[in-house]
């Protein structure tokens, strides 16, 4: 944190709607919307890679309630992606609303729209498709250069370039570096190669999909929706649906979590198409077996590491390669791979003298991939920490040491970052206090327990980014309000974290009033200012520096109506709070007087808006550690304690950042040891409810522990950076490290389950 | 077929289909607080009472609840408004969409056990996933609560 103190930043400062939410008011998509929409269910493929000889409707059409069935000869023959990305998107245009040629065992067949869903559902029944089935890539290392297309279409465009070919199901590929790296592994003691493997998995929001749509008084396309990206989400709907963008309004209400899922348009595209033809309003809700099998899940990604170091511990080279498997549609593919090198390589830059950081992306049958938290990164540090974890405990080094050695430090340059400064970097002081407050000179060494049970601990670091640099936009209107409060309003998503919160926080600061006389609303295409959206950890980080920027102009339009009223110039003015003072003359007005004066013969607009991009996107960093208690006979893993310190910047509000933290952890435990995803012969996830897929309960996670080590990132508001990714990266390499000091046996594939501890660990 | 439950204590009488989940009757009657989070009784979200013990919603037919008394947190704001304000202070409501449940189950927990440990409050709302918090936060309001209200009970006999 910088050395100023702050009255409401850096308060514990509870969520603007918090009592709302606790008490359960209706404040969702489908508490909000009004009753008798049309019901829309989409027919979905059992194959995973199909042609569509035909398709017979009729039957289905004389359902009484059925109001109208959709298929690909209804839909405009646009392309297009439905990842929430600034435009020109990196994802390829692949998509159509429907499409005769399916991809995945899930893809939409017939959109339905009925006034009930049991008429949908029976209507679904009674549509006869007649398939022909083609071979599927269900493989990821059978994609590349398969004669089997699964985007042959002339009109697949990439709208971007980002390395990708669809005559070779290839999305994007690339290869990025910095020195010789061959050479030096030539040079290095020790060369790890190793190959790490993480699944498709589910964001697991507790609100599934879901938009509402209907033709609003002006005749145009109102979209209520669950989405983090209402401006994106009104570009992709446009091009999908053809219609100009003027003719489509956007809004959200709040959203029961998103985690990245909803920084794609999973759903909208339906609803929207059905409005449009029947001129009737209709509503869409992803069952939750939707959402497992046709969501917008984790990359798969398959990670080799060759780590070069010389015997002394000292990590010379970092040589990576990402084979990245996008599913059936592209969207955020080109983007999440990045991020495996970006966010894993540079947390070495200490004594790293090369790196390479290479990646292809593939399409295959499989449930297309897109956003969650996290975002690739977690995918390249599971691989490279645990790489790193396998170095250290071949070398008979501490881990921790190890990692003293090699971190990032501030003020280092980082090859492998874009070449960005390490402005603010605590790692070094996250380390230190992780490993005081674990105790993990008592911890990390392997205890029998008797009975087969076994107890040690693991480390992992972690870094992530505060916005997309050089790209994202954050914005912010703010205006002053009759009684001598504000208005705050954005165009980012609170999808539950808080940022309407922490950014009220931060107007309250700088007008220096309480957090009570700011008022947010978000987020709307008609009313907001553009705003990117909330991802890419970005919301604290650019749209905060946003509000602080309007708060500056604010005060100067409050000050230059105040000197109309008390006669003088605005230079000489001092904005105080609750009034604007003469420090010369003594006089003042206050903040009400103002706002009533700018609302009566006044020329000067009582409201600003302020928009900030950074060139710059400074990574927060952490530490992880965990102690497990496994059982060598069951391969039960047991977390016994979490604890994690992290350097957020400053942390707006202490109490959120927290939340933050312990539940990315949770999230990040869960994709460790019991989120699965194993595929049918259809290649559909087999796991497809909460019975299957098991998220963590709060009897599997043990405690947890957080704390932060501040820093003082010069470019964010208040010094701050981000925290709402960075927090899943450490479980995975951290429990893995614990597993294989329990067993002599490193896991590379996520998750670890019970069975495939068991099955490899000798018994004795 | 009809129906007649008392609804937050208020007498509600309606036509159902046989098949019709108590947690779309509730919806459709304006407890828009039962929310779904799953369709195979996993994730707590849908916890209402019937005569006052905790029950999923989504897997019970409202043909079931005739003749029973249903309570949604509609009707239990002031019991539940005495303690969320815990949960609101660690910001553990995060997105909220799992707090109606997970407060109903809270409210049927300090019913039946008024003096809970740590691991008796984990054990009772081990089925009410939350994907948010990472339960911690929940675990310190609940307690902060009870605290308080050990402290408020206290102060009241030393008076």
């Amino acid at each position: 944190m910088d050395d100023r103190t702050y009255k409401t930043v850096g308060q514990p400062c509870r969520k603007k709607d918090s009592m709302q939410l606790l008490l359960g008011k209706p404040v969702y998509t489908d508490d909000v919307v009004p009753k008798g929409a049309l019901t829309v269910m989409l027919l979905r493929s059992p194959h995973p890679h199909a042609m569509i000889r035909s398709i017979d409707t009729s039957i289905a059409k004389k359902v009484p309630g059925v109001v109208d069935i959709y298929t690909w000869q209804d839909v405009p023959q646009t392309r297009f992606a439905i990842g929430g990305q600034t435009y020109p998107e990196p994802s390829p245009y692949d998509r159509l609303i429907l499409d005769r040629h399916i991809r995945f065992s899930g893809d939409p067949v017939a959109i339905i729209a009925a006034e009930n869903e049991k008429a949908a559902r029976r209507a679904m029944r009674l549509v006869k498709v007649d398939y022909e089935i083609l071979p599927a890539i269900t493989d990821p290392h059978e994609a590349l250069d398969n004669p089997v297309l699964i985007h042959p279409e002339e009109d697949w465009v990439p709208p971007c370039p980002v390395g990708g070919d669809n005559r070779r199901n290839l999305v994007a590929s690339g290869v990025e570096k910095d020195g010789d790296v061959e050479k030096v592994l030539d040079d290095c003691d020790i060369v790890l190669d190793r190959t790490y493997h993480t699944k498709a998995f589910q964001q697991a929001m507790m609100e599934t999909f879901r938009t509402y749509t209907e033709m609003d008084r002006y005749g145009r396309l109102h979209v209520i929706s669950s989405t983090q990206i209402v401006f994106h989400c009104r570009r992709i709907l446009a091009r999908a649906l053809g219609i100009p963008k003027s003719r489509i309004r956007v809004e959200k209400p709040r959203i029961g979590g998103g985690f990245g899922a909803k920084q794609t348009a999973v759903c909208e595209v339906y609803p929207a198409f059905v409005t449009l033809k029947t001129g009737r309003p209709a509503e869409i809700i992803y069952t939750r077996e939707e959402c497992q099998i046709a969501g917008s899940p984790r990359h798969e990604m398959e990670v080799r590491v060759r780590l070069g170091a010389n015997r002394d511990g000292h990590i010379r080279a970092l040589d990576v390669y990402t084979l990245s498997n996008t599913g059936a549609y592209g969207e955020h593919g080109p983007t999440t791979v990045g991020l495996s090198g970006h966010k894993s390589i540079p947390l070495y830059t200490g004594g790293l003298e090369a790196f390479r950081f290479g990646y292809d992306v593939v399409y295959t049958n499989l449930q297309p991939a897109g956003a969650y938290r996290g975002y690739g990164a977690t995918q390249g540090i599971f691989a490279v920490e645990s790489a790193v974890n396998e170095l250290a405990e071949r070398l008979h080094i501490d881990p921790t040491e190890i990692r003293d050695r090699n971190m990032v430090r501030e003020g280092m340059m980082m090859p492998a970052y874009y070449n960005e400064p390490a402005n603010a970097c605590a790692l070094d002081r996250c380390m230190a206090r992780c490993k005081e407050l674990f105790d993990w000179e008592h911890r990390y060494p392997v205890r029998e327990m008797g009975n087969g049970k076994v107890r040690t601990a693991g480390v992992a670091m972690a870094m992530q980014g505060s916005c997309i640099s050089n790209l994202d936009v954050g914005s912010a209107t703010l205006k002053l309000s009759d009684d001598g409060t504000y208005n705050l309003i954005i165009g980012a998503a609170d999808m539950g974290p808080g940022c309407d919160t922490i950014l009220a926080q931060m107007v309250a600061e700088c007008m220096d009033c309480p957090l009570d006389s700011v008022a947010v609303f978000g987020a709307d295409t008609d009313t907001s200012p553009y705003d990117s959206g909330s991802y890419a950890s970005s919301t604290t980080y650019v749209t905060g520096k946003a509000v602080e920027m309007a708060c500056t102009q604010l005060k100067e339009k409050i000050c230059e109506i105040a000197a109309q009223m008390l006669d003088c110039d605005a230079a000489e003015l001092t904005f105080a709070g609750d009034c604007v003072r003469n420090e010369h003359t003594g006089a003042s007005v206050s903040l009400e007087d103002i706002s009533y004066k700018s609302q009566a013969n006044c020329s000067v607009a009582a409201q600003t808006t302020a928009t900030h991009s950074s060139p710059v996107s400074p990574p927060p960093f952490m530490v992880g550690m965990a102690e497990i208690e496994l059982d060598r006979l069951t391969g039960q893993v047991t977390l016994l304690d979490y604890v994690a310190v992290v350097d957020c910047g400053t942390p707006i509000n202490p109490a959120l950042a927290r939340i933050q933290a312990e539940g990315g952890i949770v999230q990040g435990i869960g994709m460790t040891l019991s989120e699965n995803v194993t595929y049918n012969s259809a290649g559909r996830p087999i796991e497809s409810s909460f019975l299957q897929y098991k998220l963590p309960t709060r009897l599997d996670m043990g405690h947890l522990r957080v704390e932060f080590e501040s820093s003082n990132e010069p470019t964010g508001p208040f010094g701050a950076k981000s925290i709402g990714e960075i927090v899943i990266n450490t479980p995975a390499p951290a429990i893995a490290h614990a597993i294989y000091r329990a067993t002599g046996v490193w896991h590379r594939e996520l998750p670890i389950t019970p069975e495939a501890i068991a099955m490899d660990t000798p018994l004795t | 077929m009809e129906i007649k439950i008392r609804l937050n204590g208020r007498p509600v009488s309606d036509r159902v289909e046989p098949d019709t989940l108590l947690i779309d009757f509730l919806r459709d009657h304006g407890c828009l607080s039962v929310k779904r989070g799953c369709e195979t009784s996993n994730c707590g979200l849908c916890t209402v009472f019937m005569d006052d013990k905790p029950i999923l919603s989504c897997s019970m037919l409202a043909a079931r609840a005739d003749g029973h008394s249903i309570t949604t947190l509609e009707g239990l704001q002031d019991e539940a408004a005495d303690f969320v304000g815990f949960i609101a202070d660690q910001g553990a409501d995060q997105c909220g969409f799992c707090n109606p449940g997970f407060v109903m189950n809270t409210i049927a927990l300090l019913r039946e056990n008024p003096d809970p440990t740590d691991d008796d409050i984990r054990a009772f709302l081990a089925g009410n996933l939350c994907r948010c918090s990472g339960y911690e936060g929940q675990l310190r309001g609940i307690r902060n609560y009870l605290n308080q209200r050990k402290e408020r009970l206290n102060g009241r006999q030393d008076v």
